[in-house]
Formats: structure tokens, C-alpha cells, sequence
């Protein structure tokens, strides 16, 4: 099967730093990866990079999504190609109601791909359908993007949006960070009810616990800037119950540091 | 020759004309005015109060001014682009400078309620003007001496003690012409104890190739427990210079809202100045501005809280793109002896382009103990987090900007206490800002803006 996401030899900055030093990952439809790593092993700003954040330069490397190049794209043009970021602290937009928000969100890609946009009822229907997915409440639909959620409905929230757009490959940034155990169930089910063999997930992570409710196929250890080490589901496991230390060792000690 | 200077010449020439097409009550204060503007000068940039805005440049060029009143009306029936129809309102017009009335008949106002011309105005209503024309403007300022000297015309709103108008009453006043024209436009609005009316005043240009000096000064006195809310509605052209001043005197137990709106102007000089006189009244103070090209936005506001136990709240937006500048001084006095004051000020700007400037002086003195007072100044540009944010969920840099900048204004708008102006504004400001302000080639470069705050 031919790759949805190809990313190769990445390097990327912010702020004159290198942080991504020589990425590289493939990732295929159906499949759910896991990229665990330590703090600020740029884990995020991976994700940051892929979603086309201006805040970071991209100082080397390539990455094909679906056979485009995607680092040419904007943000908007690599979300209506199907990509699609779950924040690890959604924005909060005062003034900007939910719905006006995703009518604005549904109907820019409906124009990229040559369709008029949705009507009233239809667009109301949509919503009311993804909703349910996550149990999000029909009040945070009337509020405005993300303010006053409380941290559980910010994440459901982030999930309802990917439900919304159905992407084909979603990267969840952190999204279990900030969430008890029932809001962690519910969003965690809903990603897995959008789940097809499609669509691909890229799960980003500091702990197994989220990875007890979405499987992954593969397992990736980012450590300073570079993916050091790939294995099964078990490698989560272990990381679990070792932490990061020796993975720290082996890497740093290879290297003679 | 200063440009006060042209002025007081032609009156000193023409007084006699401007007289015979006035009424006796504006007559009677051109002397006191004349007096007033004796050595002189209309202030320059940089005097205070004035430092962007030069009023003496405003004033300067040679305009036209109808002396004699001729009527510029001709087709009232030609379609104007006035954005704020099917509003139900009792209508006006006022046409440059000359009170034009309206198809609708005083027998529909609630009994008592007086709306007419300050120039043809007879009986009961030119009483009332006798007695409180240029009661609340104070001769002293040479904007409001100038339109004193020279004004012919305008509009009395008159609301009897007790009397609740429910249909907004609505003033539109045009602009139009061949040559450069000045207006000297008058409005004086007496709303009497426990009486309550809201009042939309829009301005539009209808000639956009012809330079306006489009001068008001606009008194309003509530009683006792009246209710008054007024908006200002600039929609103009870029050829269009404002200098407006609105002067309000409230008494006890008294609610007022004001609301300034430049949507599309070429330089506006607002004055806003309040004074509460009586204990318990509250007052809210609003405004917003937009500004593009080469546009120049200056609201200069002023809240007196002269007793006690009174409550203002005053909110000014403004977003600046290209080349406007935008300039805000909010001044509250809270007087000796006005204990349990409560007054805050808050004005927050967005320069969306690193070209557009913004001046901002709040001034607060507080000459009394025990009382509440905050005052918050911001300039900066739109969020750039949740740009990317909406981003990426497939909304476009323009489309976001939009949003983001129509999200910025709505709490000036959704203080509007007229619920179909409110939806009507928040559309005529979606359009603003999606037709002019939306632009976004440089979106994704860092777009700085050099702010000046004065302290």
C-alpha cells in the first residue's frame, strides 16, 4: 500500500533553534501511530510543523502527503487536503461562536473541492450527528470557540472538529494531557469511532495510559529531534515501566556524549 | 490668515444674510459667538487635546457655504445608500446643513414629542429652543463657537416629561453637492424627566468626488429619570472631513447610552463630552472606528462626574489597517464631593498592518475619596494563534481575519440597545471588514505596529 504521510530527513527551527534533526516516518492509511518521547524532545513541535505553524522553519527535508508536497502548502490548503491537528491547548476565540466558526471551517473546504456551500439544515444536521461522538454538550455550540471550556470540553471539542472535517490523518497532540479518566474514555472512543481504514491517526503522548484506548500498530521515541528508537505496541509498555532513562543512555551514550 | 480667520470675515460680511435665513434664537447667540472667537485660532496638531488632529488644516480650504438656504434636496426620492434600512424608525433628513423633515407626520409621534427645524420651528417648539439652545455647548471652544457663529439650521428632538417614545427616532443627514461644501449643522435634543427615546443619527456622503467639511455640534439635556440613547453613524466618504462635538448634560437617576460608529470616513474629529449632574445616574459610552487607506479617526471623550453615586462605563474599539491612523483621549473627572463614583474606561485597538498608527491617552482624575475607577489601554494586532488555529481547520488567512476582526467589535455592538440596529451592525461591520480590511498578501509575515502610548 502506498504511503499517506512521507517525511523525510526533517529538520525544522523556531527561533534560530534546531529542535526537528532529521525526522523520518511513513505512515499508511489504516494504520495508528504513537510518538512518545520525554519533554521537549519536539514531539509538538513536530505536529506544530506538519500543521504549517509560521512559527517554525522548516530548514531541511521533505514531506509528501498523498503524494503532494505538503510543506508548500498553506495551513488551510493542508487541512482541506485532509489533514487535520488536535491541539494540545486549543485557542480559546472570544467573540467567534462555534457555529459561525465551523460553518466558516465546512464551507471553505466545500469551495476547495468545487461545492456549494451547505445549507442551514443540513449544516445544523452535521453538527447535531457529530456531536453526539463526543457527547458535546449542545450549549458550547452557541459560545464562542473554546472560552470558558473547561479542559475536558476543550479536548472533546478538538475531537468534534475532526469529526466534523473528517480528515485522513489526524495528529493528536497531548490530547489526553488535562483530562480525567471518563472525559479521557469518551474522547478517546470518539477517535476511535472515526476510524476507518482510510483514514490514519498520528497520537502524540507522554504517557500509555491514552494508548490503553487507542491501539497503535507502531510505536516512535522521539528523543532531540530524531525518532531513536520504533517498535510494537509493547514498546509503550515498557516505556511505561521504565521511563525514559535508558532510552536517554542508549542514545546519549552511542553517540559518546 | 489663520482659518478661523476666513470664517470671521464672512460673517463679518454676510452676517446680516445669515441672519435673515436663520431663526431668532440662533441670531441671538452669533454676537457672544463672534466675541468668543476674537483673537483666536482653531487648534493645530500638536495643541492639546489636538495632538493628530489639525483642525486648522480642516477649516483651511475655501468651501462653499448656503447662505441663503437653498434648497438641495431637490429628489428626495432618489435612492440613497443608506446601510441601516428597514429599521422602523420615524425618519429625517437633514440635507447638508438644512433640516429637510420627513414624510411622516408629527401626528404619529407620542402626544407632546417635538421633532422640527431650529431655523422654521415656531410656537411651542421655538420656545423650547429659545430657552435651551446653546445651553450645554459652551461658547468657549472654538469648534462649538465657530458652528455657533455660523450655523442656520438643525434639528429639536423634543421628548415631554413621562412620554416613552418607542420607534427610534432616525436622522440622516446627507451630504451632497457639486462644489466644496462646509455644513454647520445643529442638533439639540431635550429629553424631560422620566421620559424615555432612542435616537440613530447616520451620516452619508452622497457626492463622493466633492470635498466636505461636515461640522455639527449636537446638545442634548436628560432630566430626571429620562432614558436617552443615542448612535452615531458615520458612513462617509474619504473626500469628508467631521468635526463633530456632542455635549450632554444628565441628571439624577438619568441612563444614557452613546455609541460612535465610524464605519467609513475620510478624517473625523468626534468629541463625546458628558456631564452628570445629577446623583444616580449611569452612563455607558461607546465607540468603535474602522479604518483604512489613509484614514484618520480621533474620538476625544470626556465623562464629568460631578456628584455622587453615579456608575459610567465607557468602551472604544478601534482596527486600523494600511495607513490609518487612529487617535483616542478619554478623560474622567471625578469631582470633589462625588463619593461612590463608579467609572471605568477601557479602549482596545488592533493595527492589522505595520503602517497604521494608533494614539492612545486615557487620563483619569479622581479629586474624591471612596470610589471605583479603572481605566485600560491596549494596541496591538490580531491573535496570531488563533489565526493559525482557524487555519487549520481549513478557514482562510482572509476569512480569519474577518472573523477575528468582526469578534473584536462585537462587544461594542452587542452594547446596542435596539435589537435590530445591532443586527444590522454587526452586518454593515462583516461587510467592512470582508470588502476593505481583508486583504491578507502579507498575512503570514509578522506585521508589527508602531504604537505611540502617551501616559
Amino acid at each position: 500500500m502506498t504511503a499517506m504521510l512521507e517525511i523525510n530527513d526533517l529538520h525544522a527551527q523556531v527561533e534560530g533553534k534546531e529542535i526537528l534533526k532529521g525526522i523520518n516516518l511513513t505512515v499508511k492509511p489504516g494504520e495508528v501511530h504513537a510518538i512518545m518521547g520525554p519533554n521537549g524532545s519536539g514531539k509538538s513541535t513536530l505536529a506544530s510543523v506538519l500543521a504549517g505553524n509560521p512559527a517554525f522553519t522548516v530548514t531541511g527535508g521533505t514531506v509528501t502527503f498523498n503524494g503532494k508536497d505538503l510543506l508548500a502548502m498553506s495551513p488551510e490548503d493542508r487541512s482541506h487536503e485532509g489533514l487535520f491537528l488536535s491541539f494540545q491547548y486549543p485557542v480559546e476565540i472570544p467573540g467567534v461562536s462555534m457555529v459561525n466558526f465551523m460553518r466558516a471551517a465546512i464551507n471553505e473546504k466545500r469551495k476547495y473541492y468545487g461545492q456549494e456551500p451547505l445549507s442551514a439544515s443540513d449544516f445544523l444536521k452535521l453538527m447535531r450527528e457529530k456531536r453526539a461522538i463526543v457527547e458535546l454538550d449542545n450549549k458550547l455550540a452557541s459560545r464562542s470557540v473554546n472560552e470558558g471550556f473547561s479542559g475536558g470540553e476543550k479536548k472533546r471539542n478538538e475531537i468534534f472538529q475532526m469529526a466534523m472535517l473528517e480528515p485522513r490523518l489526524s495528529i493528536l497532540d497531548e490530547t489526553d494531557s488535562g483530562l480525567d479518566i471518563d472525559a479521557l474514555r469518551t474522547v478517546a472512543g470518539g477517535v476511535n469511532k472515526l476510524k476507518t481504514d482510510n483514514n490514519a491517526t498520528i497520537v502524540i503522548t507522554h504517557y500509555q495510559r491514552l494508548l490503553d484506548y487507542i491501539k497503535p500498530d507502531l510505536v516512535h521515541v522521539l528523543y532531540k529531534g530524531r525518532i531513536v528508537k520504533t517498535g510494537g505496541p509493547e514498546l509503550a509498555l515498557v516505556l511505561e515501566d521504565k521511563g525514559y532513562d535508558w532510552i536517554k543512555q542508549e542514545f546519549d551514550g552511542n553517540k559518546g556524549e | 490668515m489663520s482659518a478661523l480667520k476666513q470664517y470671521t470675515d464672512l460673517f463679518s460680511q454676510y452676517g446680516e444674510r445669515i441672519n435673515a435665513a436663520s431663526s431668532a434664537a440662533l441670531n441671538a447667540l452669533r454676537p457672544a459667538a463672534l466675541a468668543a472667537l476674537e483673537g483666536k485660532e482653531l487648534p493645530r496638531k500638536g495643541s492639546e487635546d489636538y495632538e493628530t488632529t489639525d483642525l486648522d488644516a480642516m477649516y483651511a480650504p475655501d468651501y462653499g457655504l448656503n447662505i441663503d438656504r437653498i434648497d438641495v434636496a431637490a429628489d428626495i426620492d432618489e435612492p440613497f445608500r443608506c446601510d441601516v434600512p428597514n429599521l422602523s424608525t420615524s425618519l429625517y433628513y437633514i440635507f447638508n446643513d438644512s433640516y429637510h423633515g420627513s414624510g411622516f407626520t408629527s401626528g404619529q409621534l407620542p402626544g407632546g414629542v417635538i421633532v422640527d427645524s431650529l431655523r422654521n420651528a415656531t410656537g411651542t417648539a421655538a420656545d423650547i429652543i429659545r430657552k435651551h439652545y446653546g445651553t450645554v455647548a459652551p461658547i468657549g471652544d472654538p469648534q462649538v463657537a465657530l458652528n455657533t457663529l455660523l450655523a442656520q439650521d438643525g434639528i429639536l428632538v423634543y421628548i415631554p416629561a413621562g412620554v416613552a417614545v418607542e420607534k427610534p427616532i432616525q436622522l440622516v443627514n446627507l451630504l451632497r453637492a457639486n462644489s466644496p461644501v462646509m455644513t454647520n449643522r445643529r442638533a439639540l435634543i431635550i429629553v424631560e424627566p422620566g421620559a424615555q427615546a432612542k435616537m440613530l443619527v447616520c451620516d452619508h456622503t452622497q457626492s463622493d468626488g466633492i470635498d466636505f467639511l461636515n461640522t455639527q455640534v449636537v446638545e442634548v439635556i436628560v432630566g430626571k429619570g429620562a432614558t436617552f440613547d443615542l448612535y452615531d453613524l458615520e458612513e462617509a466618504s474619504e473626500r469628508t472631513r467631521r468635526v463633530s462635538s456632542v455635549w450632554v448634560r444628565q441628571a439624577a437617576e438619568s441612563n444614557v447610552l452613546i455609541n460612535g460608529i465610524t464605519l467609513t470616513n475620510g478624517t473625523t474629529r468626534n468629541d463625546y463630552h458628558i456631564e452628570i449632574e445629577g446623583e444616580h445616574a449611569e452612563t455607558r459610552l461607546l465607540g468603535m472606528a474602522i479604518g483604512s487607506n489613509s484614514q484618520h479617526i480621533d474620538n476625544h471623550t470626556y465623562i464629568g462626574h460631578n456628584v455622587g453615586y453615579c456608575h459610567s462605563n465607557e468602551l472604544f474599539k478601534y482596527v486600523l489597517d494600511d495607513e490609518a491612523t487612529g487617535a483616542f483621549t478619554g478623560k474622567i473627572l471625578v469631582a470633589p464631593g462625588s463619593p461612590r463614583t463608579e467609572a471605568y474606561q477601557s479602549n482596545r485597538n488592533i493595527c492589522a498592518s505595520n503602517t497604521a498608527k494608533m494614539y492612545t491617552k486615557p487620563q483619569l482624575e479622581i479629586y474624591t475619596d471612596d470610589v471605583k475607577c479603572g481605566h485600560g489601554s491596549t494596541v496591538g494586532q490580531l491573535d496570531q494563534e488563533a489565526m493559525f488555529y482557524m487555519q487549520t481547520r481549513g478557514i482562510s488567512c482572509q476569512e480569519a481575519r474577518t472573523l477575528l476582526m468582526q469578534a473584536f467589535m462585537s462587544d461594542v455592538i452587542d452594547g446596542v440597545r435596539l435589537e435590530a440596529l445591532k443586527g444590522r451592525l454587526h452586518h454593515l461591520v462583516e461587510k467592512r471588514f470582508a470588502g476593505t480590511l481583508a486583504q491578507c498578501g502579507t498575512c503570514a509575515a509578522a506585521r508589527t505596529c508602531h504604537a505611540k502610548i502617551k501616559k
